[in-house]
């Protein structure tokens, strides 16, 4: 009897003694330190932690401070076109892939090569190829279009679009990849019976298999997401935020006042803000793909 | 022979035991970002000469101030501070004292009378309460206006210019024979850098010291102050399309090849004339700012000592305060950084025209002021250059412009 039950014991701790590395991290790693942020963001903390209470203060400067609302406002847009775009490049280069072409390997290596480089590397070299005076722009003019211009990455206005189409470049071959994982997983009978039904294939893909992918889209959408909310490298490596303040992004914002300008109490306001942008778009979505999951098991 | 092998069993033994080695000796780890050409070799003769006065200098270089000064911290905080850590000139390290967590380098300041030597702006930042806190390395002065004699020439003036509007009539020069009258980087400090300037020559000590110092509202909305925007705003037209994200030493290579006229920047710049072999004088020229009485603005470099009770370590921090402040030492460290000497009491021989000319102006105390980090908390400095980037790339209007310094200094 006693051997028994302490066989069951046993037997359920097993699973609970292998995660608890990753119990702990996400205890202490991620909702500790969640926790800890956001007891920093009610205080007035600067270089050090300090545990006094000034209520919403931090808060109420942060949204008062210029700097921060157009990083909000551009992380709306470059989140927006972003995605889209990847979305759109990336099931479309998965279709193409899908036609069965020669030399496929090479293709999906080239396509998702840019996702295995780092951004810092890659970021600068977008910012030389962009650069009015040495890029593109002037590359075009030597070749005789002396009209020809092109300097985003110096407008104001402009400068956020040459982050999306720099990152756009980066991750759609990721999309792709996942895109086109799924395809193969479409089953040949569908193809063969839309063939003797005499339809279209684009219609075949918007139609039928668009809508069998829909889990995987939503996969890609998160990842996307997170994507964006975290975006600061790409930034750091093409503008730094420049021109001016025009291409600055939440988390540089919130990197430049933990560190640089020793207010620890600002910035954690700041990732509070992020984290709750985070939670109300993403956690509808993985409710939506529980849902959808469960009733495909259930039916 | 015994013997030997006897000792080298020791020693690999004690090496197996860091924290004993830690207690016995006396080695002085230092954490800077002096990592670029010129700044290692300048790092490298301070440590000679800490060696030479005894010490074992224990080298950690960061590159980056930003990253080198959060790795000082976390570590202090975290209970395994180095002997000592490199800080600007200004209130970086003003949270650290408060807390309580520098030991004070009271002992050698007395000794050496620093009270008699230091300029005041520097002295406002090291000492806290009536106790010093940092030793201070060096002098660098942040807003130099720097010329190519050779677009200079192309261009056919003359004369350095003396006052602002012949600066203006100078680049209106340069434009016309179609050279980059302005050589830029576009980054926020190098724009806060460019306004610094303007504000020291135009509104001279008084205005630069009621915006930075008292942060005075109505002097930030007067008349002189606006102009002085005004002014910044219309060197900006004077800049090239390369311009935004420039880094600063690619615009002092456009001087150095003679594709530009006139750059603001600190005399760090002088070690990129350096490597390109170009002399003061004969290839570029060096103003200080406009005028006899123009302020010279100090920032630079001190080291700080993170508390520890050890009294060895106590006593390597004295003798590196005192190696650091010595005239020896701070002639031959500045020489290869670009700087000038913290104390005017040196033999300038050996120093280039350009240190020479700030040094002479650094006997004149009422010339001396600090730049807007001696005075302003890094989030305040922080904001006010937000601002001012955002001017400089923008066409907005100047009294939003001031309202803006108001608030983002409120605070």
């Amino acid at each position: 009897m006693r051997f028994f039950r302490t066989q069951l014991a046993r037997v359920r701790l097993a699973p609970w003694v292998a995660l608890l590395p990753m119990l702990l991290t996400v205890l202490v790693g991620y909702l500790g330190t969640t926790l800890w942020s956001l007891r920093m963001s009610v205080s007035s903390a600067r270089t050090f932690p300090s545990y006094d209470f000034v209520g919403m203060a931090q808060y109420v400067r942060l949204f008062e401070n210029e700097r921060w609302i157009l990083s909000l406002h551009n992380l709306a847009v470059y989140g927006t076109l972003f995605i889209v775009a990847c979305m759109v490049l990336g099931f479309l280069l998965a279709v193409f892939i899908d036609q069965k072409v020669r030399g496929e390997g090479l293709l999906r290596t080239i396509f998702l090569y840019p996702y295995a480089m780092s951004f810092v590397a890659t970021g600068l070299v977008w910012q030389w190829v962009l650069n009015p005076s040495d890029g593109i722009q002037q590359t075009m003019r030597q070749l005789g279009w002396t009209g020809f211009t092109f300097e985003w990455i110096i407008d104001q206005d402009m400068v956020i679009y040459t982050v999306v189409i720099a990152t756009v470049w980066q991750a759609s071959g990721l999309v792709m990849a996942m895109m086109l994982a799924a395809l193969r997983g479409i089953d040949d009978d569908i193809w063969k019976a839309t063939r003797i039904d005499g339809i279209p294939a684009w219609r075949v893909y918007l139609s039928i298999v668009l809508p069998m992918l829909g889990s995987t889209v939503v996969t890609v959408f998160v990842l996307l997401a997170t994507g964006v909310v975290k975006v600061f490298d790409s930034v750091v490596a093409m503008t730094q935020g420049g021109p001016g303040i025009a291409s600055d992004v939440p988390a540089k914002f919130i990197m430049d006042h933990l560190f640089g300008r020793a207010n620890l109490a600002l910035a954690s306001a700041g990732s509070m803000v992020l984290l709750l942008m985070v939670i109300v778009v993403l956690v509808p979505l993985v409710l939506i793909q529980k849902r959808g999951r469960a009733a495909k098991e259930a039916g | 022979m015994n013997k030997l092998h006897h000792w080298a069993g020791a020693a690999a033994f004690a090496l197996t035991l860091p924290l004993t080695v830690h207690a016995q000796t006396t080695k002085t780890e230092v954490i800077h970002w002096w990592t670029s050409g010129g700044e290692s070799a300048a790092a490298k003769t301070l440590a000679d000469a800490y060696r030479a006065a005894g010490g074992v200098w224990v080298d950690t270089a960061i590159s980056l101030g930003e990253q080198a000064r959060s790795v000082a911290i976390n570590r202090i905080v975290g209970g395994n501070p180095p002997t000592a850590a490199q800080f600007n000139t200004s209130k970086q390290f003003q949270d650290l004292v408060e807390q309580g967590m520098l030991n004070s380098v009271d002992e050698v300041a007395v000794r050496d009378g620093w009270d008699n030597f230091l300029p005041e702006s520097v002295i406002s930042v090291v000492k806290v309460k009536g106790h010093y806190y940092a030793a201070p390395v060096n002098i660098h002065m942040p807003a130099w206006i720097w010329t190519s004699k050779a677009a200079f020439k192309k261009a056919g003036i003359s004369a350095e210019p003396q006052t602002m509007d012949e600066l203006f009539a100078a680049l209106d020069k340069l434009k016309a024979v179609g050279l980059v009258p302005l050589a830029h980087g576009g980054q926020s400090w190098q724009d806060s850098l460019v306004f610094t300037a303007v504000l020291s020559n135009m509104g001279g000590r008084d205005l630069y010291l009621k915006v930075f110092r008292d942060r005075d509202a109505k002097a930030i909305q007067s008349d002189a102050f606006r102009q002085v925007l005004l002014t910044f705003k219309r060197l900006q037209s004077y800049v090239d399309k390369g311009s935004p994200g420039r880094n600063w030493n690619d615009a002092t290579a456009m001087l150095i090849t003679g594709k530009a006229g006139v750059q603001f920047m600190g005399d760090w710049a002088k070690g990129e004339f350096a490597l390109a072999k170009q002399e003061a004088g004969r290839d570029y020229g060096c103003i200080a700012g406009f005028g006899p009485n123009a302020p010279y603005i100090i920032q630079g470099d001190v080291i700080v000592f993170p508390k520890t009770s050890n009294p060895e370590q106590i006593k390597a921090q004295k003798l590196l305060t005192s190696v650091i402040t010595a005239p020896a030492t701070q002639v031959a460290f500045s020489i290869k950084k670009g700087s000038i000497p913290i104390r005017t009491d040196v033999d300038a021989s050996k120093m280039d025209m350009c240190a020479q000319k700030g040094l002479a102006i650094m006997k004149d105390k009422s010339r001396q002021i600090g730049n807007g980090e001696m005075y302003l908390t890094p989030d305040q400095n922080g904001a006010m250059s937000d601002v001012l980037t955002a001017y400089w790339n923008r066409n907005t209007p100047v009294e939003k412009v001031q309202k803006d310094i108001v608030s983002a200094l409120r605070n």
